[in-house]
């Protein structure tokens, strides 16, 4: 029964109820609260004619706005593809060796080539593009170039591949297999002279003479290597399957061959300049004058991660 | 303290019985609109010494002038979100020197714990934006439709042509003090002169419009409309300070134990025994801005502003009774006194330890702060070494490493900075993406822009035959090249191959 008195100790109206004796004090809430609840039922109601709201069988209502977040991605990637749409047609007009002399150009095309890097490079070269030795992924940051490191050859490997059998201009060369040619003291006698040529074993005319007949034709008589036929220097420091006498033997007896594949069929001309111009950015691009020495580094600008515009 | 009438108090005079033949209790209260009185005297007066300086501060601060040299913005206060700056006279700081700004808000919370202690919910009363617009709408109130009465009178007469124009001309001058707000706070974030005059070409920025629509809608709705609403309902700042209140607290008080029992002249004249000091005029009602009877006790509704005490002072003057019936005043001052101690002056209520308390961390982190902000130098480096590849062996069997270095230049001039490496054995050399090898060389000029920080990837080679651990720790250290000679230095180490063991790894 109602029954609404006055409670003495708080001067508060009751509202009424009572239940074995406890009693309900009434502290009403102000009426513009009330209406502010209304006013989210009103916004929800509206909410859902406007937006995607009601999940059905195989997806939401569409709403009459016909908003979705996939269509506010596709509308800010039309927005920044738009917007690098100029920068783009410079990179395109512009020769690959002109890029260093326009420094903004060359920025851009690096964070550009370092986006894409992410999406199509890293699964053999690494995310910071060193390579893996043990499976002959090269090092892309160092000043070793086995197929040349300017900007025009590195464009050009990116281009048609290495040894990739669906390009017709791809890089190929093949080192024979010397199993079975060589004896095993011939091969570790070779094996040892190649090493000392960049000073890691002394060495033994056995060995030379055997590298004069055999492979001076290719990697030249001081192992300087050719890179016009992609053939590795051997005087460096630098070895793509190991540096240890076993690896050299190894590589000698069974020659392991990498593959890149060419990549002019699955990317735009213009993203294959700016990979070009990212790995020419990492620390070993070599300068195309030929007066100039080959460890020279670019003088591009080089790229820092947070300058990175675009994220693969 | 601890009456709980006071949360009654609370939400406003209790409910009124209701009639008789209702079932159901009502669950929602009806507002009502607090129509205050006029009234001067000295707390009046506060009040508008008080609203005069916020409000000019508020308005007057982002157009003053102040010269920093080409290279810096010339206003005197300005949040540069854009280039993350914050300028104020002439101090700048940087989104790395953010402490100084959570300082000063460590500073103004326990800033308020001080005044809370010391005269209670003096901010509430004075210096709150919510009390501070409430009181320039409540004025409008009075400049367009007259005094309490005439107001309340007007609420309730039908909606002609002249209660219609009046509201909407009310409205207007309402919407266009909310559209002032909102429109000084968007001069802090922008240079004030120039985001003006673009404003009303259309030339600002969409956030620019949609914060003062935001502010302007709030301004206009929260003190037109909601006004002390917002302090009972809303406001987080009254539920804690109930918490921080004690009977050593400045609070506005009726003095019930003189006042009591209360009753008219006439009725005081016929049996003066009987009576106290209180006329029963309701007065300090009718002059209340959130509208409280003060007599009912401490309440949340009260922001202790002190009109009440203006107007009960002026009646005891002309009914010839001593002033003072309502006052600020502690519980234990008031106790005292309803036990027959005299009158104990309000200044008093300071002595407490817990201000010293108080006032002794505000004031250490504040000289804390200083002594940072002396001793600050305008030079910073940073560096991170690449990770991926931590070093390079390059073909003649030296290895490099690369570093992305941040020269931190906090002066509003272009510098001159030498970085150079420390602690390296010899033969190292370091060169820049803007120097090429042939440059490499153990230290490197680097032109740092005005109030910028430069980023610059560096490499350092070490010789062949130098690896002796499989990591060096070494510094960059960096010199600004001017009278100041400012230093900052930059730990980090140098990633080298393990050394080489040729037959391990068949």
């Amino acid at each position: 029964m109602v029954n609404k008195r006055i409670d003495h100790p708080t001067g508060t109206e009751t509202v009424g109820h009572e239940w074995d004796g406890i009693e309900e004090l009434n502290t009403p809430l102000p009426r513009w609260w009330l209406w502010t609840f209304y006013a989210t039922i009103v916004f929800a109601a509206v909410y859902v004619v406007l937006y995607p709201a009601w999940p059905m069988i195989d997806k939401a209502t569409a709403g009459t706005l016909g908003w979705s977040s996939r269509g506010d991605l596709a509308k800010e990637m039309t927005a920044a593809d738009m917007a690098r749409q100029s920068v783009f047609e410079k990179i395109a007009a512009t020769d690959i060796e002109a890029l260093p002399a326009n420094p903004e150009l060359m920025q851009a095309a690096v964070s550009g080539g370092a986006a894409a890097f992410k999406v199509n490079c890293v699964q053999c070269h690494g995310a910071g593009a060193a390579g893996y030795q043990q499976f002959g992924y090269p090092n892309l940051n160092d000043d070793d170039w086995i197929w040349g490191g300017t900007l025009t050859e590195i464009e050009y490997t990116l281009t048609h591949g290495i040894r990739w059998q669906n390009a017709d201009d791809t890089r190929v060369n093949y080192m024979p297999a010397f199993a079975g040619v060589l004896d095993a003291g011939q091969t570790a006698a070779l094996a040892k002279h190649v090493l000392s040529l960049s000073g890691k074993a002394t060495g033994n005319p056995v060995g030379a003479q055997l590298f004069a007949e055999n492979c001076a034709a290719c990697h030249g008589p001081a192992g300087a290597g050719m890179p016009a036929m992609g053939a590795p220097a051997l005087n460096d420091a630098i070895w793509l399957y190991g540096g240890s006498e076993a690896a050299v033997r190894k590589q000698i007896l069974a020659p392991r061959h990498g593959v890149m594949p060419a990549w002019k069929d699955r990317l735009d001309p213009v993203t294959i300049k700016m990979l070009a111009a990212y790995v020419h950015s990492r620390g070993g691009g070599q300068q195309a004058a030929p007066a100039q020495p080959d460890t020279q580094p670019a003088r591009a600008v080089t790229q820092t991660a947070d300058k990175v515009k675009t994220d693969g | 303290m601890a009456d709980p009438r006071d949360w009654g108090g609370a939400l406003g005079a209790p409910a009124p019985v209701a009639e008789p033949d209702l079932r159901h209790a009502e669950l929602y209260a009806k507002g009502k609109t607090v129509h205050n009185k006029r009234i001067d005297g000295p707390f009046r007066r506060f009040k508008w010494l008080v609203m005069l300086v916020t409000l000019a501060i508020y308005y007057i601060t982002p157009w003053i002038r102040w010269d920093r040299g080409p290279y810096a913005p010339d206003q005197a206060v300005l949040i540069d979100l854009a280039n993350r700056r914050f300028y104020m006279f002439d101090i700048e700081i940087w989104p790395h020197e953010f402490y100084f700004v959570a300082g000063m808000l460590i500073m103004a919370g326990i800033g308020l714990f001080i005044v809370t202690s010391a005269v209670g919910r003096a901010w509430c009363g004075y210096a709150c934006p919510q009390t501070v617009w409430t009181d320039v709408f409540q004025h409008v109130d009075r400049f367009f439709d007259g005094d309490r009465n005439a107001r309340a009178r007007l609420d309730k007469a039908p909606w002609g042509v002249a209660k219609t124009t009046r509201r909407l001309a009310k409205w207007a001058v309402y919407l266009a003090i909310a559209f002032w707000t909102g429109g000084a706070w968007i001069m802090y974030f922008a240079d004030a002169p120039t985001l003006a005059v673009d404003f009303w070409t259309g030339n600002a920025a969409p956030v620019a419009y949609a914060t003062v629509a935001i502010l302007t809608g709030t301004t206009f709705w929260l003190g037109g409309f909601m006004r002390e609403q917002v302090c009972v309902y809303m406001c987080p700042w009254p539920r804690i300070q109930t918490a921080m209140l004690d009977e050593k607290s400045l609070i506005v008080t009726y003095k019930d134990w003189r006042g009591e029992q209360r009753g008219s002249l006439k009725k005081a004249a016929k049996n003066p025994d009987q009576y106290g000091d209180c006329i029963d005029c309701n007065m300090c009602v009718a002059v209340c801005p959130t509208g409280v009877d003060i007599r009912e006790g401490q309440q949340i509704g009260c922001i202790t502003c002190g009109l009440c005490i203006d107007a009960c002072d002026k009646v005891m003057v002309e009914v010839g009774r001593p002033r003072g019936l309502i006052d600020y005043a502690t519980l234990d001052q008031c106790k005292a006194e309803a036990a027959g101690a005299p009158a104990t002056p309000a200044w008093k209520a300071l002595l407490r330890p817990r201000i010293f308390l108080y006032f002794g961390v505000w004031g250490a982190i504040g000289a804390g702060l200083l002594f940072a902000l002396g001793t600050r130098t305008h030079t910073d480096l940073t560096v991170s070494p690449d990770r991926n590849p931590p070093y390079m062996l390059l073909k003649d069997g030296s290895v490099r490493n690369a570093y992305t270095l941040r020269l931190r230049n906090m002066e509003a001039r272009p510098r001159e900075m030498e970085v150079a490496m420390v602690g390296l054995p010899r033969g190292a050399v370091m060169w820049t993406d803007a120097v090429s090898i042939e440059n490499a060389a153990p230290v490197q000029i680097i032109a740092v822009p005005a109030n910028e920080t430069k980023i610059v990837r560096a490499y350092v080679m070490l010789p062949p035959g130098t690896d002796e651990d499989d990591s060096e720790h070494f510094a960059f250290r960096l010199t600004s090249l001017d009278e100041q000679g400012e230093q900052d230095i930059a730990e980090t180490t140098f990633a080298q191959p393990i050394p080489d063991t040729p037959e391990d790894d068949e």
